[in-house]
């Protein structure tokens, strides 16, 4: 890929679709029927629920499935010692990709949601008691929300929420105030799955440490929506956890990483027991194993970390650098395209700049394109602003939105996308969301457009 | 999927409203998307009883005097009675004498309780276990994609919960 710097190199990426076999599919008909016979080109714009993957990743896991298939860490044979060097290999390749020097801090789990129950089970039963504070945001997603709701449910500790302002940006005066020195976690996405707000990590993490004073408290920051799309150099955003997933990074399911400062990983007791995270076990007692095998009982998902490993080659080889230009670009026409339709009403900041590749929006009956205003509306009891929840009522439902573009070969997310509590907060119920990778192009927000346009014109709208 | 008669319903509903103190009030969520559906029930006895008739509670019938727009009621048909709240409302001869249904939903939802409600009213309670996922489908008129039968069904999964109260 040699082309100028600073120009959009659409015709590069582009030809990386070859990578992806699924792309060539069309959709609303028989798998891999011809346009000409009535169906539709894939145009995949859901990569934030999870990404597509190239034939390499496929190829990796194929081969070691094939060829050197075995468990990992005890055995003595050679395709035991094959296997554990490419399951090793992959933590080394993850680590090295997220600016991580100790490859023993990165955890392989599921998922993100694994990645953060682990946290909120053990370091968080451990040190989160009565009246402590538990600081979140109104905007995570859910694997984000729920695990610190039902924590401070269960040891009496106070869930503290940050609003966002209208730009969806997050209110950072009352992120100051919120956290105190009884706060022992602060938590906030790194990019979010609804607005593709893009948080200034290091900054917030700062703020939140003099907030706190010189008292122990940790900041687990969700990476889930940002490391699949922009360079991140963990060892510089100064928090102890950082989360994400394989698969929305063009690796498979199943395959997730915690990463967590040693100091802290080391005073944690395990999540779960068994097998391969153990040390020395008698009927008395039992030691658990060196970091990071410690929180990996049982088999862990070897095909899946080898995966991974593959997916990361793939994006170092491009450069997250140019794949966060290129769904920079994406973003800034498709805001563009988007805010031209009437009756199209997008959420977030219209700055590319500010954020990741996802587009959520709602098309109403309004002629005009509009930003709700939702910090105008009453305050709770918490200072925060909720819009009315009867302000959605002249929008087409997501969910029919999402029909429609479906019926037009379009894939997009349509729903609360798991983030309710910011729903509320905007005061809709839903929105339908479009979210690209490197693997988009300027043609499919054209038909993402188009496919809009179709849904004013099945509702009158 | 978004044939004339769906769009018709979902912009101007039927039976869309609330009906104060009703017999049951049954709200149903749609899994797919949070979005929630609240539907009000009047029970009435039905013309062809074979048991004699139940005497209304004193509260209820004092509603039931209220203007209404039941056929049942307008038709001054002596065997009216509301349900009792403890009554046994399996019991075949009770009909749905008016059915209503608020809230927020997807085309697909609010065409399909729209025309469901209007197909159940008079119709024996019993009766409506016997509805399938198909007869709703016929009953709005065609096919509707996979992802979206939650939607198509949601009327129908609450309609059903009748026979558990």
């Amino acid at each position: 890929m040699k082309t100028g710097k600073g120009k959009w190199e659409l015709v590069e990426f582009k030809k990386l679709r070859a990578d992806f076999p699924i792309l060539k599919r069309y959709v609303n008909g028989p798998s891999f029927a011809k346009a000409s016979e009535g169906k539709k080109p894939l145009v995949y714009l859901d990569s934030a629920a999870t990404s597509q993957k190239p034939r390499q990743v496929l190829a990796v896991m194929d081969e070691y499935y094939s060829k050197h298939n075995a468990n990992v860490h005890r055995g003595i044979h050679t395709l035991s010692v094959e296997a554990t060097e490419m399951y090793e290999g992959a933590r080394r390749k993850v680590a090295d990709f997220v600016g991580v020097k100790d490859p023993s801090e990165i955890v392989f789990v599921r998922n993100a949601t694994e990645a953060i129950n682990l946290v909120a089970y053990s370091w968080g039963r451990q040190n989160i008691k009565k009246g402590d504070e538990i600081v979140v945001t109104i905007a995570e997603h859910h694997s984000n929300f729920v695990p610190w709701q039902q924590l401070a449910f269960e040891n009496g500790a106070v869930l503290k929420i940050i609003p966002i302002e209208k730009s969806g940006e997050l209110d950072l005066v009352a992120f100051r105030k919120v956290i105190t020195p009884k706060t022992k976690l602060v938590t906030f996405f790194h990019v979010s799955n609804v607005l593709g707000m893009i948080n200034p990590v290091a900054d917030l993490v700062k703020i939140a440490r003099k907030a706190n004073g010189k008292r122990q408290m940790a900041i687990l920051v969700d990476g889930a929506q940002a490391i699949p799309h922009m360079p991140v150099d963990i060892s510089k955003l100064g928090c102890d956890f950082y989360v994400f997933t394989g698969h929305k990074m063009l690796g498979p399911t199943g395959i997730g990483v915690l990463w967590g400062k040693r100091e802290i990983l080391e005073l944690m007791p395990p999540f779960l027991f068994g097998g391969e995270m153990i040390s020395k076990v008698s009927v008395q007692n039992s030691t658990w194993n060196e970091l990071p095998w410690k929180f990996e009982a049982g088999t862990p998902n070897i095909a899946g970390a080898v995966g991974l490993g593959a997916a990361v080659d793939y994006l170092s080889k491009i450069g997250m650098d140019r794949v966060r230009k290129h769904e920079i670009e994406l973003t800034k026409y498709a805001i563009s395209e988007l805010s031209k339709i009437a009756g199209v009403t997008t959420y977030g900041s219209n700055d590319a700049k500010k954020r990741g590749g996802v587009i959520s929006f709602n098309v109403g009956s309004s002629r005009q394109a509009r930003t709700i205003n939702y910090s105008s509306s009453p305050s709770n009891s918490l200072g925060m602003n909720f819009a009315k929840r009867n302000r959605e009522v002249s929008f087409i439902h997501a969910h029919d939105v999402a029909s429609i573009l479906d019926s037009e070969g379009v894939a997009i997310r349509s729903g609360h996308h798991c983030a309710q509590p910011l729903m509320d907060f905007l005061g809709i119920s839903s929105a339908a969301r479009a979210s690209f990778y490197l693997y988009n192009t300027k043609e499919e927000v054209d038909r993402l457009v188009e496919g809009v346009m179709k849904v004013k014109e099945t509702f009158k709208i | 999927m978004y044939r004339e008669e769906i769009l018709e319903h979902w912009q101007n509903p039927q039976n869309f409203g609330v009906i104060d103190n009703a017999d049951l009030v049954i709200e149903q969520v749609n899994p797919l998307c949070g979005d929630e559906v609240t539907f009000y029930f009047r029970f009435t006895r039905g013309p062809v009883s074979n048991f004699p008739p139940v005497s209304a509670q004193s509260k209820s019938k004092s509603k039931s005097s209220n203007k209404s727009n039941h056929d049942l009621r307008a038709a001054g048909n002596p065997s009216i009675a509301v349900i009792p709240r403890n009554g046994q409302m399996a019991n075949g001869e009770w009909l749905i004498a008016d059915v209503k249904f608020s809230g927020s939903g997807c085309a697909i939802s609010i065409a399909t309780a729209s025309i469901l409600s209007e197909n159940i009213k008079n119709k024996k309670i019993s009766a409506l276990s016997k509805i399938t996922g198909q007869d709703v489908l016929k009953l709005i008129g065609g096919e509707v994609a996979p992802a979206r039968l939650k939607c198509a069904f949601l009327a129908l999964e609450a309609v059903r919960k009748i026979n558990n109260h």
